[in-house]
C-alpha cells in the first residue's frame, strides 16, 4: 500500500484508508484474537482485556498505524450484560490523520492491566475510570480515586449508584469540623414524563399521540 | 439643595441666609476640634466601608464576580478589594457550586477569617445546590457548612446583581449595633 492507493480509493467505501487500516490492524494484531473493523466511520477494535496493554504498545510502535497518543481512557456500563463494562481507549494517529477506539469487555471484579507504562496520560484516566466504575487496574502505580470525597464509598457512574448517593455533609457546631450523614431529602427528585400529555408537552418532542389529545384523534 | 432647618418646612435655598447657619455650623465644628457621633454608627461605618472579600470562586460565578470588581462596576468604589487570604478578609463570597470535598477547605478558610466577619452565597448552587441538588458530590447549599448573611439569587448573578448584595450586606452592617448595652 502506498500514498497512491489512499488517494485514488477514497470514494470507495469498501477500500477508504480507513478500512485498509482496519484490515492492517486486524493483520498485525492476529495473535491477539482482536477484531478490527470499522463502525460508522471509525476504526474500533474489539480486544481481550488482558491484551490491552499490547495492543496499544502495537498501536504505538507499528510504523504504519503509528497510533502515537491516547487521547481518552473511559468505560461504559451495560449492567444487563455478564461483562458488563467496556473499557474504551481513544487513539490518534498525528501522522495519518486518523482516530480509533479500543474496546474491553470487563465483568464486574475482573482486573484490567494497567497502560501506564505505555502511554503516561493513562494515569489520571485509570484513575478516574477506578473512582468512577470501579474498575481495578494491576500494575497502575498509585490507583487512588481522583475526583469523589476522601473516604467515598461506591462507584457514581455505576448505573445502580443512586443519583444523590448515600451521604451528604453538614457541618457540626457540637463536634466543630464538616460530618458525613446520611441523606435525607426535603423533596423527592422530580422526574418529568415528557411524553404525558399531562405534563403540556405535545408532539414537538415527539411524545406519541394519545386518546386524550383532540388535535391527534381528528386526523 | 439647601440645608433642612427642623423648625422651617421649606428648605433654606443657597444664598446669604443658608451661609450664615453653615457658617455657625462650621465655626462649631473648628472651635471645639472634634466631631461627636455615635460610637456603634462610626464603627459600622468603617466596617461598612472597607468590605475586603475573601476570594472564594469555585465555578461560572466567579467569572460575574471578577466582573463585578473589574473596570465596568468596580466594586473598589465601596472600598471592597479582594483579597487573597482569609485573615485579611471581612467577608467571603462563596461563588459556584461548593462540592462534598471542597466543604471541609471552605470551612476551614471562614474560620480563619477574623471576627467581625459576613458571608454571601452567590448564584443558586451555593444557595441550595441549584442544578446539582440531586447529585451525590454538591453541597446542598453553602448555609450547611458556614452561616450566611446574604443570598444573591441567579445562574450565575449577573455582576450587577452582586454589587447589589453587596449593597444589602452593607445595610445590615449599618443597621447592626455593636455595642451591647445593659
Amino acid at each position: 500500500m502506498n500514498d497512491n492507493d489512499l488517494i485514488d480509493n477514497v470514494g470507495n467505501i469498501s477500500e477508504s484508508p480507513l478500512q485498509l487500516m482496519a484490515d492492517h490492524l486486524g493483520d498485525i494484531g492476529q495473535g491477539l484474537s482482536l477484531s478490527s473493523k470499522v463502525v460508522h466511520g471509525e476504526i474500533e477494535l474489539q480486544v481481550n482485556a488482558a491484551d490491552v496493554a499490547q495492543v496499544l504498545m502495537l498501536l504505538r510502535d507499528d510504523r504504519q498505524a503509528a497510533f502515537t497518543q491516547l487521547i481518552d481512557l473511559t468505560a461504559v456500563d451495560y449492567p444487563e450484560r455478564k461483562y458488563r463494562f467496556d473499557v474504551v481507549y481513544q487513539m490518534l494517529s498525528m501522522e495519518n490523520n486518523m482516530r480509533l477506539r479500543v474496546v474491553a469487555a470487563v465483568a464486574e471484579g475482573q482486573t484490567l492491566p494497567s497502560v501506564t507504562g505505555v502511554f503516561m496520560s493513562a494515569n489520571w484516566a485509570e484513575r478516574e475510570v477506578w473512582d468512577m466504575f470501579g474498575i481495578f487496574f494491576a500494575g497502575h502505580p498509585d490507583l487512588r480515586r481522583l475526583l469523589t470525597d476522601y473516604g467515598f464509598e461506591g462507584h457514581p457512574l455505576r448505573k445502580d449508584f443512586p443519583l444523590t448517593g448515600h451521604v451528604e455533609v453538614r457541618y457540626d457546631d457540637a463536634q466543630r469540623r464538616v460530618i458525613n450523614e446520611p441523606v435525607h431529602l426535603v423533596q423527592e427528585f422530580r422526574d418529568f414524563d415528557f411524553l404525558s400529555p399531562w405534563e403540556g408537552m405535545h408532539s414537538e418532542l415527539g411524545g406519541k399521540p394519545s386518546a386524550s389529545d383532540p388535535d391527534k384523534t381528528a386526523k | 439643595m439647601g440645608v433642612m432647618d427642623p423648625s422651617l418646612a421649606p428648605p433654606i435655598p443657597p444664598g446669604a441666609d443658608q451661609d450664615v447657619i453653615l457658617r455657625a455650623v462650621s465655626d462649631e465644628i473648628t472651635n471645639r476640634g472634634f466631631v461627636i457621633a455615635k460610637a456603634d454608627k462610626l464603627f459600622n461605618w468603617a466596617r461598612s466601608g472597607s468590605l475586603w472579600p475573601m476570594t472564594f470562586g469555585l465555578a461560572c460565578c466567579a467569572v460575574e464576580m471578577m466582573h463585578s470588581a473589574a473596570s465596568r462596576y468596580d466594586m473598589d468604589r465601596y472600598g471592597m478589594l479582594f483579597r487573597p487570604s482569609p485573615r485579611q478578609s471581612d467577608v467571603m463570597i462563596v461563588a459556584g457550586t461548593l462540592t462534598n470535598k471542597m466543604a471541609p477547605a471552605l470551612r476551614r478558610v471562614y474560620d480563619q477569617m477574623p471576627e467581625p466577619r459576613w458571608v454571601l452565597s452567590m448564584g443558586s448552587c451555593a444557595n441550595g445546590g441549584g442544578y446539582y441538588h440531586y447529585s451525590y458530590a454538591v453541597v446542598r447549599g453553602c448555609d450547611r457548612i458556614v452561616p450566611v448573611d446574604v443570598y444573591v439569587p441567579g445562574c450565575p448573578p449577573t455582576a450587577e446583581a452582586l454589587i447589589y448584595g453587596l449593597l444589602q450586606l452593607q445595610k445590615k452592617i449599618r443597621r447592626t449595633s455593636t455595642i451591647a448595652r445593659s
